[in-house]
């Protein structure tokens, strides 16, 4: 990686900026899923760890969810965009040189965004938790340069058109550099109070909104018509779905805080909003799933495929339990309970890590030209992360559902921690199968850099055997 | 090539995005920014001061630039025996609210009454004072700055307090140590109301920063707590090792932010003390160890004295 940072544009291979990302973003989805499993034996076993104070649960959670946004799933999408906006442009990345130093200081402002973050210096907002130099940085030397890269290299296209998923692409990076000016407004300009508090969610509700399951989505579009050879079912609901995005999903932050003293027209709102994402997410579901028509069959032969549809599968309950939940009706019962843990789980482990782990398998496939090691160790890694998120999951969601109750009937706190101890341990668990998972990943990965079949060049990794 | 056929696209993204913002920022934030003080948004800005987040006049948040909340039985100035009263020493230097600096923040009345009986504009960083919380005839309730209306010096009141509380200091404490992760400080408007006592209202946190509401809540509810549990002896225990006093608790030890010497500064060995405290979780002694007491200066007694005041 090096080497290029001062080499001249036409010296950098095509493909090294996407490659550098991948890499990177496997590495921090095995940091990221260390620490949450970690976390969660803290939560399980209080008193294991002792004595080792830098391994603290309040200094620690934090940069468990940092790692895992900003390290696995923000990279994963800077290494799917910089690989597939230029294919769908039928052109080369804008600039390799500027990808290649991109993910350089990527890496190197993450890493120092979660050493302070593990210091225990924070703003104390969630999500938003890094200090504002740090969000300038992220902002100006992260964020705003990937989109350039993005941006420049779809205005350079060789096509006529623009297809489905380079809109998402080109959209979310730019909204994604909005919401974090926009979002970390209470700490740039010392913005108090109510405000400060509904900001906060502002950015958080947005971060995810119209960043991680878009771009998640958008990778989808590309991926399932590439590898089924199926054409996208409708460019029309896709059109659908985009724009029920921006409307519909950049609205509904206030749905967050239903149970704070909000003005009640705000609450409303954001609750009929936050209903209306059912839009985006049905027109969205339909679309790649009647994509699939007649290759179905490569839901189980095909790993991508396997990957990028569970994913999409999983987007079901998502939306279902996303649209509904923030409701006032059901958001009473389950709101700051473990359901909403696993509800964020679901969207950032489920359906988001699916979609991603899609596109960096492809890309890393198609960026090195050689074909995936081992099949074995892929499925290997799809039913750890399955099962793990599912245990996950469901233990979250049981124990969201004794805290509801708990809470409803004023229980004396104590009973629910005790009640919730079992579903801890399996919550340990699950996360510990897909730390594990990701390990094998990783292997894999490194193996088919070395020793996986060469694809030829006009091939697709679908059409070459396995190695192993 | 042909960008042109996208233009539209772009403008209505850019339309779409715009009213968004208009609607989800914007309109809120007129709407909140309109709200006045509450009596107790006034006590916890004088409690907290500034910012308790990363700020640069704390940037390793260590509880610094904090003013101290006192409480006191007698007028500092003439001795004369008074009725308990809390007051909000600002040490010359420490850093004021945004409530005593910015003109929109405690609303209109407050604003009002705060100038003219309060007197706050006469108030300055640099040479600091003592404010008190007062309500009017009216029911407003206003900031007083007790150095220029009865002439209460900050060496005076923090010589004649009967109790010091950092609780300023604590809640970056609170901040640091991610407290918030797991308890909350907003008992639910649907429920809540008999454990965890009245939920906020919305001029409840006028300058404040940050609110930490928290979100997932994985312990009790924190707002009130001082009213439910005042005793420093548990608090203490709790925060050292807090399954000394509830044995099912998952909540980390703090016993580090008790630094190296206890309050009658003697060294404190953790890791003898975890020896000890093993044994008696094994059943092999009775007894377990004795919590230090933390000293006065320690960020063990910041926090502490933060919990305590969450009445």
């Amino acid at each position: 990686m090096l080497k290029y940072l001062f080499a001249k544009e036409d010296d950098i291979p095509q493909g090294s900026a996407g490659l550098f990302f991948a890499v990177s973003a496997i590495c921090w989805f095995i940091i990221g899923t260390g620490l949450g499993s970690f976390n969660a034996a803290k939560l399980a076993f209080p008193d294991w760890y002792h004595g080792i104070y830098a391994l603290q649960f309040g200094h620690m959670r934090q940069v468990h969810v940092h790692a895992v946004i900003f390290g696995w799933i923000a990279m994963a999408f800077a290494a799917s965009m910089m690989y597939i906006t230029p294919t769908l442009g039928n052109t080369k990345l804008w600039s390799e040189k500027l990808g290649v130093w991109n993910c350089l200081l990527y890496n190197i402002g993450l890493c120092l965004a979660l050493a302070l973050l593990w210091s225990g210096l924070t703003s104390g907002r969630e999500y938003s938790d890094h200090i504002w130099p740090v969000d300038l940085y992220i902002a100006f030397v992260m964020v705003i340069p990937w989109g350039v890269n993005v941006w420049m290299t779809i205005l350079n296209r060789r096509t006529q058109g623009i297809y489905t998923t380079n809109w998402f692409f080109a959209a979310c990076v730019f909204m994604t550099a909005i919401v974090f000016l926009v979002g970390n407004l209470p700490e740039f300009f010392h913005l108090t109070g109510l405000n400060e508090a509904y900001m906060t969610w502002w950015f958080a509700h947005n971060i995810l909104g119209l960043l991680i399951t878009p771009v998640a989505a958008a990778i989808t579009y590309y991926i399932v018509p590439k590898i089924t050879g199926n054409p996208l079912y409708s460019h029309r609901v896709g059109h659908l779905h985009f724009w029920s995005i921006v409307v519909f999903y950049s609205t509904p932050a206030a749905h967050h805080l239903m149970s704070s003293p909000l003005p009640e027209w705000l609450k409303s709102f954001a609750s009929v909003e936050g209903v209306l994402i059912l839009v985006p997410a049905v027109a969205y579901v339909c679309n790649i799933l009647l994509t699939m028509q007649g290759k179905w069959s490569m839901f189980v032969s095909n790993i991508e495929i396997k990957f990028t549809i569970t994913g999409v599968l999983l987007a079901i309950p998502l939306n279902m339990q996303g649209g509904f939940q923030q409701t006032r009706a059901i958001n009473w019962y389950i709101h700051g309970t473990g359901w909403i843990v696993a509800h964020a789980h679901l969207a950032l482990l489920g359906f988001s890590t699916f979609a991603e782990a899609a596109g960096v398998y492809y890309g890393i496939q198609v960026l090195l030209r050689r074909k995936l090691y081992s099949a074995s160790l892929a499925n290997f890694h799809f039913w750890m992360l399955l099962i793990g998120f599912s245990l996950y999951w469901t233990s979250m969601t049981i124990a969201g559902l004794i805290q509801g109750a708990a809470k409803i009937y004023e229980v004396p706190y104590v009973d629910v921690v005790i009640a919730e101890h079992p579903y801890m341990i399996v919550r340990w668990l699950g996360g510990t199968m897909v730390f594990f998972g990701n390990i094998i990943w990783l292997y894999n990965m490194v193996m088919t850099a070395r020793a996986g079949s060469i694809v030829p060049v006009g091939r697709q990794p679908v059409e070459v055997a396995y190695t192993r | 090539m042909a960008f042109r056929e996208y233009k539209i696209g772009s403008m209505m993204f850019g339309v779409c995005l715009s009213v968004s913002m208009f609607v989800t920022i914007f309109l809120p934030g007129l709407d909140i920014s309109g709200v006045s003080s509450t009596q107790l948004a006034l006590e916890k800005q004088l409690t907290y001061g500034w910012e308790s987040g990363f700020n640069y006049y704390d940037p390793f948040l260590q509880g610094k630039d904090k003013p101290i909340k006192v409480t006191l039985t007698k007028d500092p100035r003439t001795g004369a025996k008074i009725d308990e009263t809390d007051a909000y020493v600002f040490k010359p230097g420490t850093h004021f609210p945004d409530g005593l600096t910015h003109n929109w923040i405690l609303g209109d009345k407050v604003e009002k009454a705060s100038a003219s009986t309060g007197r706050i504009h006469e108030a300055t960083e640099e040479k600091g004072g003592v404010f008190l919380v007062q309500v009017a005839d009216d029911d407003t309730p206003y900031i007083e700055y007790a150095t220029a209306t009865r002439g209460w010096t900050v060496d005076a009141v923090l010589k004649a307090a009967d109790q010091q509380f950092l609780a300023g200091s604590g809640k970056t404490m609170f901040i640091r140590e991610g407290c918030w992760w797991c308890h909350t400080l907003l008992p639910e408007e649907t429920q809540d109301w008999q454990t965890f006592g009245r939920p906020p209202m919305t001029g409840d946190f006028n300058g404040e920063s940050p609110t930490t509401f928290g979100s997932d809540r994985k312990a009790p509810d924190l707002l009130h707590v001082g009213s439910r549990n005042s005793s420093r002896e548990w608090l203490t225990m709790h925060f050292f090792n807090p399954r000394l006093v509830q044995p099912h608790s998952i909540m980390p030890r703090y016993d580090y932010l008790w630094g190296d010497k206890d309050k009658e500064g003697n060294p404190i060995d953790l890791k003898a003390w975890d020896k000890k405290f093993m044994a008696y979780a094994k059943g092999e002694s009775i007894y377990p160890p004795e919590v230090p007491i933390p000293a006065s200066g320690s960020e063990a007694r910041m926090l502490i004295d933060f919990v305590l005041n969450l009445k």
